[in-house]
């Protein structure tokens, strides 16, 4: 074993220094994204003082956390090379129908309001899965459709009703209000479950199989993975996620029509993406969708607080979007270069080619994701 | 290269073992296909077993029955004495059977390690701390480099596997076989797309499986592979089994009749032989930063010229900056008297260029449009009218080049992707020929082609070179370097080192010289 021969020490070391080399990538991809958040709060905090007020950095992380959750399902999709549009009618969906169980029913313990919200949320992101998984319909096209079918059952269930504030308990109202040393509790919540999400895509199997399968499906189903079960699952707790967003979409903002979460998949898309996952599967991080999250959300917020028109706001987002495909692209080939001329001393000394350096080599790296063969 | 320097007689004998896998009288449809009608093979632990036929003779339904892709209609496996049905891919592993296909099938953004272990990564429940179900990194990449330790190849477990050589990407395959103590290793064109020298190394780890006792499935449409590195043989034609033999005593011309039924008129064929003209490609000084360097060469009118060097030397990168394909930073390409215009793929067509690219899945061809719509592809313009593609002169096109090129096919409206390779590769021949170029420059004409489709490419290109048309040839088989080109250059390390005739050539000093031995040998060098 020539890793028993190594001394301890040095072996962990190289170890460590060689598996930099893949998370340096995210770490470039997340530090990226951060740098571009502490510059936008810097620059907008010298013109504007009032935007690191603690009220209003409050008033940003609850903003985040319906966002940074439906991020962390969407991630899980994403990342097996999938994407899940349905997310904003679901939040739609179960926002109302777990608002309207206050009405209802009165005095319904908080906790269950949750739990039916989860399970809406479910019974969506089950349907999608069955159909991605098992139907074998690409999964833009089965979520667009669920995107309006959804929304349609609500629009059908809603009508032209609204449930207002004063309708939901004070308790629920708060959820958003109440702090632990002057942080949000929820933000605390969510940014514990999003550790909790990181934690299980690098370590577990069923975590790695989604990154297998999003980097290459065909592969993935070769290996004996249990793609279908794994895409369906990642489509049902995607769903269940919103549903449960939905509830803290209620809670936060307490009029809820028909329209609520409208549109909200494309940004949760954007952040995902912005936040250096890889739109084709296979690499990303649930923290740097996250991430991706927070920067969109303080980029609306300091904007309103710049008294600049919110056209500007879509226009950035979109800026956004380019700027971190353009950047994904370059660095998966910077990377893929490096790698290429890091020869790992796989030739025997005295071999026909020493140091042989492949000009321009255009073959044989694993460059497109969709590897084919019959 | 290791040509028949080992032949089967210092291989282990293995004639007593019993057999480790057994697959007898297995039979597949597709449809109304019958891709399999009797597939037969048998495996012995420490062997090398070659399974030759030509395409579509059903080796690839074999394999995939073997891995457990596809349910065998009738007849029966058994491994290691007991009858299994395969339901799917998990199921042949846990059987100990492991693939390895032409194209690794790897995973881009995962690590070495955890391509080997995809799926079955150890855990730390395995070492200790109960019901853990976390992976454990660590003893995962130990045992993967204990692997590479195992086969002698120092790969480092911890790289991401993008940007690995596709030698690589095999030996990471063959690590995961190994990893799985796979008694079977089921290799498909495990060599198509590698150099000389990675062919050696492949064959070394060949030769450790076999000395471990694993039983080995080795296809390859290279005799010499065959005869260098295996000690039994399968052969199959039309779906069916027609021999299983021990490969001592049998001639590549024995192997040939099996696979083809028929005696081939003419392997390898001979060259062109025509008196060459004027020179209608003429390359001067061109030289392309980090790629090749100061390349100068002409090829005349009814003339083959062969680039010749190891994957990796830049033969490509020069073909391509010449089309047009890529930018070239000094020097001069001119195409019958008159300079080209740099890094434009229109002005080399319109200068009667032809280009067959490598690639012919991803380069070549539009895989879902019809035969006919992509032999006509090359010639939009004189087939159309007012901007509108005449449907009926397309099909003439079509029609006459199928029938000039023999090209086998359904429908000329059935999209491409339905030939097999070698008919492929006939389509984007006519394209180019529709042309009426003045030269054709194709890249591995014949890679993956079955050896009787390979012969007639060969012909047409000899039969191009007597009608006038300047070829230049970039292949990697030395039988076909040798045997259809009238000169030879070779590169290395994008350099050109050597210059051969026809007469001149040999396996020896073309090898030698891509692989920068020729002290003895300076007489080849052009300058």
């Amino acid at each position: 074993m020539s890793a028993a021969t190594l001394p301890d020490s040095e072996q962990r070391a190289s170890g460590a220094a060689d598996a930099s080399l893949a998370e340096r990538v995210f770490r470039i991809r997340e530090s990226g994204i951060l740098a571009v958040l502490i510059v936008f709060v810097g620059v907008t905090t010298a013109v504007q003082h009032r935007f690191l007020d603690t009220a209003n950095i409050q008033f940003m992380l609850v903003d985040t956390t319906t966002f940074a959750l439906l991020a962390l399902g969407e991630t899980l999709v994403v990342i097996s090379r999938n994407v899940d549009l349905s997310v904003g009618s679901v939040v739609g969906l179960s926002a109302y129908l777990s608002a309207d169980l206050f009405v209802g029913h009165p005095g319904i313990p908080i906790p269950v309001v949750f739990l039916a919200g989860l399970g809406i949320g479910l019974a969506c992101g089950v349907v999608n899965g069955f159909m991605v998984a098992i139907g074998r319909v690409p999964s833009l096209v089965v979520t667009l459709a669920t995107l309006y079918i959804i929304r349609g059952i609500d629009i059908l269930i809603v009508g032209g009703n609204e449930v207002d504030a004063s309708s939901l308990p004070n308790a629920f109202l708060d959820i958003p209000k109440d702090t632990i040393g002057g942080i949000p509790d929820i933000a605390i919540a969510v940014a514990l479950i999003i550790a909790i999400g990181a934690y299980y895509l690098r370590t577990f199997r069923s975590g790695r199989d989604l990154y297998a399968i999003g980097s290459n499906p065909d592969a993935a189903r070769l290996a004996g993975l249990p793609v279908g079960r794994r895409v369906f699952t990642a489509f049902a707790v995607s769903g269940a996620i919103a549903g449960v967003a939905g509830v803290l979409w209620s809670a936060q903002y307490g009029t809820i029509n028909s329209t609520a979460g409208t549109g909200y998949e494309l940004q949760v898309v954007s952040a995902v993406v912005v936040g250096g996952v890889a739109i084709f599967g296979g690499s990303g991080s649930v923290t740097g969708a996250a991430i991706g999250a927070l920067l969109l959300t303080t980029i609306s917020s300091a904007l309103y607080v710049l008294g600049i028109s919110s056209f500007w706001d879509q226009a950035i987002w979109g800026f956004l979007l380019l700027v971190a495909i353009a950047l994904d692209q370059t660095i998966t080939e910077r990377l893929t270069n490096a790698l290429r001329s890091r020869k790992p001393g796989s030739r025997k000394p005295g071999s026909a080619r020493p140091g042989f350096r492949k000009p321009g080599a255009r073959k044989p790296a694993i460059e497109s994701p969709g590897t084919t063969h019959e | 290269m290791d040509v028949a320097g080992s032949g089967p007689s210092d291989q282990p004998d293995t004639a007593g073992a019993s057999p480790v896998l057994e697959l007898r009288h297995a039979t597949k449809s597709f449809g109304a296909v019958r891709a399999l009608v009797d597939g037969s093979v048998e495996l012995r632990p420490g062997e090398v077993h070659a399974l030759l036929g030509e395409n579509g003779a059903g080796k690839s339904t074999l394999v995939k029955i073997l891995a457990g892709v596809h349910q065998p209609d009738d007849g029966t496996l058994t491994v290691g004495g007991q009858e299994v049905t395969l339901h799917g891919p998990a199921a042949a592993r846990a059987a100990g059977i492991a693939v390895i296909y032409q194209e690794p099938t790897l995973f881009p953004d995962l690590t070495v390690a955890e391509n080997m272990f995809v799926g079955r990564q150890p855990l730390r429940a395995d070492t200790g701390a109960k019901g853990d179900r976390r992976i454990d990194r660590r003893a995962m990449h130990d045992e993967a480099a204990a692997i590479f330790q195992r086969l002698g190849v120092p790969l480092d477990p911890a790289r991401p596997a993008r940007g690995l050589s596709i030698a690589d990407q095999q030996v990471v395959e063959i690590g995961k076989a190994l990893s799985l103590n796979a008694r079977v290793i089921v290799m498909d064109e495990p060599t198509a797309a590698l150099s000389a020298a990675e062919v050696d190394r492949l064959f070394e780890v060949i030769r450790t499986l076999q000395a471990q006792d694993a039983a080995i499935l080795f296809i390859s449409h290279r005799l010499e592979e065959v005869f260098a590195i295996c000690t039994r043989v399968t052969v199959m034609r039309d779906g069916a089994h027609v021999l299983t033999s021990d490969l001592a005593g049998l001639t590549a011309g024995d192997l040939v009749r099996a696979m083809v039924g028929r005696e081939l008129a003419e392997r390898p064929p001979e060259a062109a032989g025509a008196q060459p003209g004027e020179p209608v490609l003429t390359v001067e000084r061109l030289t392309r930063e980090g790629v090749f360097t100061d390349i100068s060469f002409t090829v005349r009118s009814g003339e083959i010229v062969a680039l010749s060097g190891l994957v990796g030397a830049g033969r490509s990168e020069v073909a391509r900056a010449v089309f047009g394909i890529d930018r070239y930073d000094a020097g001069q390409v001119t195409v019958s008297g008159r300079p080209l215009k740099k890094a434009s793929p229109t002005s080399a067509m319109a200068a009667g260029i032809g280009f067959v690219p490598e690639d012919r899945r991803q380069q070549g061809l539009v895989m879902d449009m019809s035969v006919q719509q992509n032999v006509a592809l090359a010639s939009l313009a004189r087939l159309s009218q007012g901007g509108l593609i005449r449907a009926s002169a397309e099909r003439a096109m079509a029609t006459d080049w199928g029938a000039r090129l023999k090209i086998k096919y359904g429908r000329l409206t059935d999209p491409v992707s339905m030939l097999s390779g070698g008919n492929q590769q006939k389509v984007v021949l006519a394209k180019w020929l529709g042309r009426k170029p003045s030269l054709l420059i194709v890249d591995e004409p014949t890679r993956g082609i079955d050896v009787g489709t390979k012969a007639e490419v060969h012909h047409l290109l000899i039969e191009l070179a007597r009608s006038g048309v300047g070829i230049l040839m970039i292949s990697s088989e030395l039988p076909e370097v040798l045997g259809v080109s009238d000169r030879i250059l070779v590169m290395r390390e994008g350099a050109l080192v050597a210059e051969f005739s026809h007469a001149q050539a040999s396996e020896e000093v073309v090898v030698s010289a891509a692989m920068g031995q020729q002290d003895d040998l300076q007489e080849g060098m052009p300058r």
